[in-house]
């Protein structure tokens, strides 16, 4: 019965990290959903973006007042979290804080010291993140893509930070022994007095718990992530390191229509030429995407990485101006669409069956997707380098060379272009005559 | 104006040093021809050797591409590259943002390899190298802000060019609140300039030259002919044609040289 409690914590600890793992393999096989699109040139330029922008959140401080409070809820958030090391280890050989014996006092105080500090000070960005979203309710948090769970989500989160920090202080206030070091407690000795006119059984079983709800809040915590815009935690960094490293303005050229472009223009190919031997039942490529599976994987770990900071859409020329599109929206439909297909797949043995939806119409409308400018302002500021263009205009592929679906002015101005090289009816002939015109 | 054309040059033997690429919006639109003939005169002054292709240019494709017709716009990519390469051209300058975006990133593998440049990039080279010199008679003192084109800007990360151009000329140059990365699109890109916008509250365009007039300047400059097409709208929706001139960088210097 001795080990009961260190039992009892090995098996939450493996069911706790096993159910996460379960759902990050998830994650990984939805991702590989998409088609494949080889992001592994040029590696060094691939790490710097990660330790620039992900590691060293360089694009979250262009917004210096959430940058930075920001900055303190992850610094707080990684370093805090070596304690959980020492957590793991006290709970399963039954040891109370090993690393005071391991390092000196000194050092052991500095560090706890160290992260009670920080413990105070991501409670208090999060409360001001809290304010910010239902006090003061900054516009993109209420744009009506959040509505219902992703509004409750982001709150969720703020409360588990809240609870997780103030559980670690509770936990460091009530431990006796450490409160008579008197080190390493520069914000748990303001907590302890509260705890003083209980008896020290009384305080013993609140340290306790406190630590049992430290760990398993935790462990709940990261179960939670899979539910929630929060994957980003982990996802920032494949998705900097993966991210597009070209300029802003270069589209991909569709290759399948370069081969069929080349055949039109090639004076030597035979037109009634029979397809290559093997090749009559193939399909035809599909061009641009009308579901999750036509995107690729970086554009489906996009939709993953998303955590709903709503930036893009705050920057949006055509949702500052009330149109439908909204550069998070296309992100989370992506995301929804693409766990939809994942679950049907988990139903259905492994194999997706035909649900009669798709990410186009179903969950995107043209009416969004013909409503972007194509600005890049979307692409410039997410601070993980989520890139909701690219989505758009695979979308408008489809919607145009599958189905001849854009808008009629588009269409006219296309025509245009085929017949007299110009988007407007002009004659190639008067090209130059400008110069002779004044 | 004399203006030669690669088909021209050619006959006589000559390869210029570069070619203009007009663009559509260059060759066609009332407005932005005055573009093209203040950056021909640019040209002229600065003794550049250059040529155009005249009847033999035709859509960059740039507009399909945004709109998702890559079909189009692969067809009209390879049938310009088969002219410029025919000329031989190694360096373009373009005065169309779009133009220039596409020549220069999307043109390369489809075959197409050539230098390319903004016409404020080409400027400042010429006024770099002291090939041409501006004065500060006219606009000095003025106060100008510049709106960013999305694909000079954000798209190829040129800021600079620009407003070394327009600090050159002695004026008070002061920035929208949302300027470089962060400057909002005048509402023309991604093929928006040949489609009525969906329905919402306000035109893109009003709203960035609500921008624009918060600095209170009398010319707002840009470098893009569909910005322009785009701001001067705005201004004419706000009544202020009286107080406020819409001019490109090139029409700018084409005053002081």
């Amino acid at each position: 019965m001795h080990y009961l409690p260190n039992i009892i914590f090995a098996l939450v600890a493996v069911v706790g990290i096993g159910f996460f793992v379960r759902n990050l393999r998830k994650v990984i096989r939805n991702i590989k959903l998409g088609k494949s699109v080889d992001r592994t040139d040029n590696q060094s330029a691939r790490w710097k973006n990660m330790i620039k922008i992900a590691l060293g959140q360089y694009k979250m401080v262009r917004r210096p007042i959430s940058g930075i409070l920001h900055v303190v809820v992850y610094l707080g958030f990684v370093i805090i979290n070596i304690e959980v090391l020492e957590i793991i280890i006290d709970g399963l050989f039954g040891t109370h804080r090993v690393f005071q014996d391991v390092l000196s006092p000194a050092v052991y105080g500095f560090l706890i010291g160290s992260f009670e500090i920080l413990a105070a000070l991501v409670f208090m960005a999060v409360i001001v993140f809290w304010i910010r979203r239902n006090v003061i309710k900054v516009k993109r948090f209420w744009n009506k893509e959040m509505k219902g769970w992703p509004k409750n989500d982001g709150n969720f989160i703020l409360y588990f930070e809240m609870v997780l920090m103030a559980l670690f202080i509770v936990m460091n206030a009530t431990d006796i022994p450490f409160q008579a070091g008197e080190i390493g407690n520069p914000i748990s000795q303001f907590v302890a007095p509260w705890f003083k006119s209980l008896n020290p059984e009384t305080i013993h079983i609140i340290e306790q718990s406190a630590w049992w709800a430290h760990i398993i809040g935790i462990l709940i915590f990261l179960n939670y992530l899979y539910y929630s815009k929060h994957l980003h935690i982990l996802l920032a960094f494949p998705n900097t390191f993966f991210a597009n490293l070209n300029p802003k303005g270069q589209f991909d050229n569709l290759e399948a229509v370069t081969k069929e472009v080349q055949l039109m223009m090639d004076p030597d190919a035979d037109p009634y030429a029979a397809p290559e031997e093997g090749t009559e039942n193939e399909v035809p490529e599909k061009f641009g995407a009308s579901d999750v599976t036509d995107l690729n994987w970086v554009q489906l770990m996009n939709a993953y990485t998303c955590t709903e900071c709503g930036r893009c859409t705050s920057a949006c020329p055509a949702n500052l101006t009330g149109k439908e599109l909204s550069p998070r929206a296309i992100m989370m439909k992506t995301r929804d669409r693409m766990e939809e297909v994942g679950k049907n797949i988990d139903t259905n043995g492994g194999e997706f069956k035909e649900d009669g939806k798709q990410l186009l119409n179903d969950y995107i409308t043209p009416e969004e997707l013909w409503a972007c400018t194509s600005c890049n302002a979307c692409v410039e500021e997410c601070p993980v380098n989520i890139d909701p263009l690219s989505i758009i205009v695979e979308m408008r592929r489809y919607l145009v060379m599958e189905q001849s679906a854009a808008p009629q002015e588009l269409n006219m101005m296309m025509t245009n272009i085929e017949n007299n090289g110009a988007p407007w009816q002009y004659n190639q002939m008067d090209r130059l005559n400008w110069k002779d015109e004044e | 104006m004399i203006v030669p054309t690669m088909a021209e040059m050619m006959a006589q033997g000559k390869q210029p040093e570069v070619l203009f690429w007009v663009g559509a919006a260059g060759s066609f639109d009332d407005r932005a021809k005055k573009i093209t003939r203040a950056f021909v005169k640019i040209l002229h002054k600065a003794n550049v050797d250059f040529a155009v292709l005249g009847t033999e240019e035709t859509s960059t494709g740039d507009a399909a591409k945004r709109a998702g017709n890559e079909f189009l716009f692969q067809m009209q990519a390879m049938m310009n590259i088969e002219v410029l390469n025919g000329y031989k051209v190694t360096t373009i300058v373009t005065a169309d943002p779009h133009s220039f975006n596409t020549l220069k990133n999307e043109y390369p593998s489809l075959g197409g390899n050539y230098k390319v440049f903004h016409h404020t990039q080409f400027i400042k080279k010429l006024l770099d190298e002291g090939r041409l010199t501006v004065a500060n008679a006219v606009l000095e003192g003025k106060r100008v802000t510049y709106h960013d084109p999305c694909y000079l800007g954000r798209a190829n990360d040129e800021y600079e060019s620009p407003r070394d151009l327009i600090k050159r000329l002695g004026v008070n140059l002061t920035e929208m609140k949302r300027h470089k990365s962060t400057a909002l699109c005048c509402g023309a890109g991604g093929a928006q300039m040949f489609k009525e916008p969906e329905k919402g509250d306000k035109d893109i365009n009003v709203l960035r030259t609500e921008d624009a007039l918060e600095t209170q300047a009398e010319i707002i400059a840009t470098g893009c002919p569909y910005c322009n097409t785009m701001m001067t709208d705005g201004i004419k929706f706000k009544n202020k044609e009286a107080e406020v001139e819409v001019l490109d960088i090139a029409e700018l210097i084409a005053k002081e040289i």
